[in-house]
């Protein structure tokens, strides 16, 4: 029977990891665990610390408790069927990693959306990003103290779950997405409530302001903690905001434009502190600038349909799969046998809220894909954690993983 | 918990006394979130001032189970979790509730992969299954009210002594 | 730029390329493996390429006697944004050089492929699995590991009513 807590060579590591000192050590070591089920590790995230008295020497973090086995049933169901797991990798910005999906799946086969599709995609991205840093920030200011800013952001992630629900019919896991547009018009209700919600956000942001950007508890808790080089965080793999926040100024959307972001005016918030400080003023600023693209994506938006056509990998409209049999045909084969795009290997990336999320996928030209990697960002900024912690005291371990900003769902896969 | 446990019998005195206890419990029922995945953030939101759950008395989200009566196990299991999770149920004082929450809990969900425990049932008596991928606010607070009928409905007998005196102890730590 | 690169790779060494390949706008270079770890430090610290960012690295089972499986390394260079994909070979005994003396940030990735598909990873300074625990005695995304998992691999709690 093997033992599930078998904790040996997490802790010959731990013990080997020994590169700081620290004055006037208590000469008192304890070997301590954050564990699994814990308050403020933003999931099942668990972390082992080696402690002198409440200083850390070293901090092991360890993943796995989350794992579903993503990538091997990706292996066993056609690229349609893989909509909703997209759905469930960063759980708190849902509608961007089904964007990006859509997005890797269409360059592999080799189509591309409508204009109005790819538009409506553009505003349920930003609005997803927004409702990610609202959850960022709230329980973030939570593990720091401010109780009532969890209370707040919630309360307006609400009124946006309210138009996922308009546009998708689900609040919250939604598979909008589809490959080659979107499952759903975008009607004027929806419009009027995006519309809506954006003039009175922007009142809720200078109160969300006015708490925290000069409260001194937080700011004296933040300021110089959690400090990471440029060089180190490009080395060790961090992306999004936990990079803007060290100075490099990489977005995907600047960079690499995908969807329409070439023709939107924004701003990218960078800062070169590298504490996490930073990090938490980067996100709040990010959530202005969202609001700026929606509004001007919903001024642009042109009319059109939302499905492209491309017969052998976009599914038909269910009201033409009744009535033609063209369509019935390419539906029963597109169901049940997949789309076959060419042999060949892709990698596709969006900027989610917490990162780059990338999918790698390889394709044989068979309906199932042959090997699905998604390259997920929390995974990847999880890895700083090690370094992050060192010679910093317990409270502030918490403040520090609020401030990456990890979803187990993605690290864990 | 053990005196009027003792008085077995279907009294006017016991009744009374077992029907103000049960009506004690019920209203003031404190959750212990065991929030994985998910459903996670529903749970959250089911505190928030839109779906408000205090007003139904648990809004006493303690994360130590030494303070609980009801465990809300909202995402998925995996084999590796499953300890953890088992662990913490054993570690609650009774009497103790448990609620699936959402289809992760109750079957495997759309989870049908080798790290994923087919439902929690193969380790943990449950007492209410909630369905959805991820149940609505006003599921798990219809979940909560079936909970609370439950409890309304038990007497002090059911928590007699000689039931759990072979039961295994809680582990320490 | 893809002549610089190939420039650059051919002076370490005139073999050490097998295959070039171009789809979808991605470029993907297939490298000997003996060549790896040599590669990747003058791609590194070339001042015009920089290839500073390691963003990911995984393993394609090609499920066939030889050349059972190649390691994908995903790199990236800020200065050109400009993104490259290595691939190499690992050899019959499933083992293949680590790159964790290059970039920081190959430690977890090369865990996470050695707890998937038991690559060894040579010199790599921890190599323990990732998501499965230690003892777990198959290595999930290979291809004959079926998809339920094997019964009784991973042991539950007793149910004690």
């Amino acid at each position: 029977m093997i033992d599930v807590h078998n904790d040996q060579k997490l802790l010959k590591t731990l013990m080997a990891d020994a590169d700081i000192t620290i004055e006037d050590a208590l000469e008192n070591e304890m070997i301590i665990n954050m564990g699994p089920q814990h308050p403020a590790t933003h999931g099942v995230l668990r972390v082992v610390l080696r402690l002198d008295g409440e200083t850390v020497i070293a901090a092991e973090p360890e993943l796995g408790y989350l794992h579903r086995g993503y990538e091997k049933m990706a292996e066993n169901m056609t690229y349609y069927e893989y909509i909703p797991h997209t759905d469930r990798l960063d759980y708190t910005a849902t509608m961007c990693n089904n964007v990006g999906y859509a997005l890797a799946v269409e360059k592999l086969a080799g189509i591309e959306a409508p204009k109005r599709a790819q538009y409506i995609r553009m505003i349920v991205s930003e609005l997803s990003r927004i409702m990610g840093h609202l959850v960022a920030i709230g329980t973030f200011a939570m593990d720091v103290g401010a109780v009532t800013m969890m209370l707040w952001t919630f309360r307006e992630r609400e009124y946006i779950q309210n138009v996922y629900d308009r546009l998708a019919g689900a609040r919250f896991t939604t598979s909008y997405t589809r490959i080659g547009g979107v499952a759903s018009d975008m009607d004027d209700v929806a419009v009027a409530m995006i519309r809506e919600f954006l003039d009175n956000f922007e009142y809720a942001l200078d109160d969300f302001e006015n708490l925290l950007n000069r409260n001194r508890i937080f700011i004296e808790r933040l300021e110089g903690i959690g400090v990471i080089s440029q060089e180190d965080a490009i080395d060790l793999g961090l992306t999004g905001p936990n990079l803007r926040a060290c100075g490099v100024d990489y977005d995907i959307r600047r960079a690499n434009p995908y969807l329409f972001y070439n023709e939107i005016d924004f701003k990218v918030p960078v800062y070169s502190e590298g504490d996490s400080l930073a990090r938490y003023f980067v996100r709040a600023d990010e959530l202005r600038e969202s609001v700026k693209i929606v509004r001007q994506c919903l001024d642009k938006i042109p009319s059109g349909p939302v499905l492209a056509n491309a017969p052998k990998t976009v599914l038909p409209h269910k009201d033409e799969v009744y009535t033609k049999m063209e369509e019935l045909i390419h539906d029963f084969m597109l169901v049940n046998f997949g789309i076959n795009p060419p042999v060949g290997d892709i990698y596709s990336a969006v900027e989610n809220p917490k990162g780059e999320l990338g999918f790698y996928m390889v394709s044989n030209g068979k309906g199932y894909p042959w090997k699905m990697k998604i390259r997920s960002p929390s995974f990847c900024n999880l890895q700083a954690l090690k370094k992050l912690c060192k010679g910093t005291m317990i409270s502030d371990v918490v403040a520090i993983i609020g401030s990456l900003d990890p979803v187990m769902g993605e690290a864990d896969k | 918990m053990g005196l009027e446990a003792k008085l077995a019998g279907d009294g006017f005195i016991t009744t009374t006394l077992d029907a103000v206890i049960a009506w004690a419990r019920k209203s003031s029922v404190w959750p212990m979130p065991m929030g994985i995945s998910c459903c996670a953030i529903e749970m959250m939101s089911a505190v928030d001032p839109k779906y408000d759950m205090s007003r139904f008395g648990s809004e006493v989200m303690r994360f130590t189970p030494r303070q609980c009566d009801l465990m809300i196990v909202a995402g998925t299991v995996t084999y590796k979790m499953s300890h953890v999770v088992r662990q913490i149920y054993d570690q609650m004082p009774d009497p103790k509730w448990v609620i699936a929450m959402g289809a992760c809990t109750s079957s495997g969900g759309m989870y049908r992969s080798y790290p994923v425990v087919q439902g929690i049932d193969q380790f943990l008596p449950v007492d209410v299954y909630t369905a959805g991928c991820p149940p609505r606010p006003e599921n798990l607070l219809n979940a909560l009210i079936e909970i609370q009928k439950k409890i309304g409905n038990s007497k002090g007998r059911d928590f007699q002594d000689e039931k759990y005196s072979n039961a295994p102890k809680a582990p320490i730590g | 730029m893809k002549d610089k690169i190939l420039e650059i790779i051919n002076n370490v060494s005139p073999d050490a390329v097998l295959e070039i390949e171009e789809f979808r706008g991605d470029l993907s270079i297939k490298l000997n493996p003996t060549f790896l770890v040599e590669v990747a430090t003058a791609l590194k610290s070339n001042a015009e390429l920089a290839f500073i960012s390691i963003r990911d690295i995984t393993a394609i089972d090609w499920a066939k006697r030889k050349n059972r499986f190649t390691v994908v390394y995903n790199v990236f260079s800020f200065k050109l944004n400009f993104r490259l994909r290595l691939k190499a070979d690992a050899d019959d005994n499933f083992e293949i050089d680590s790159v964790t003396s290059v970039w920081q940030g190959a430690n977890w990735y090369e865990r996470e492929t050695y707890d998937m598909y038991g690559i060894k990873f040579r010199n790599h300074p921890d190599l323990r699995r990732m998501y499965m625990p230690e003892e777990f005695e198959y290595y999930p995304l290979r291809k004959e590991f079926p998809v339920m998992g094997i019964p009784g691999s991973i042991p539950l709690p007793n149910k004690e009513d």
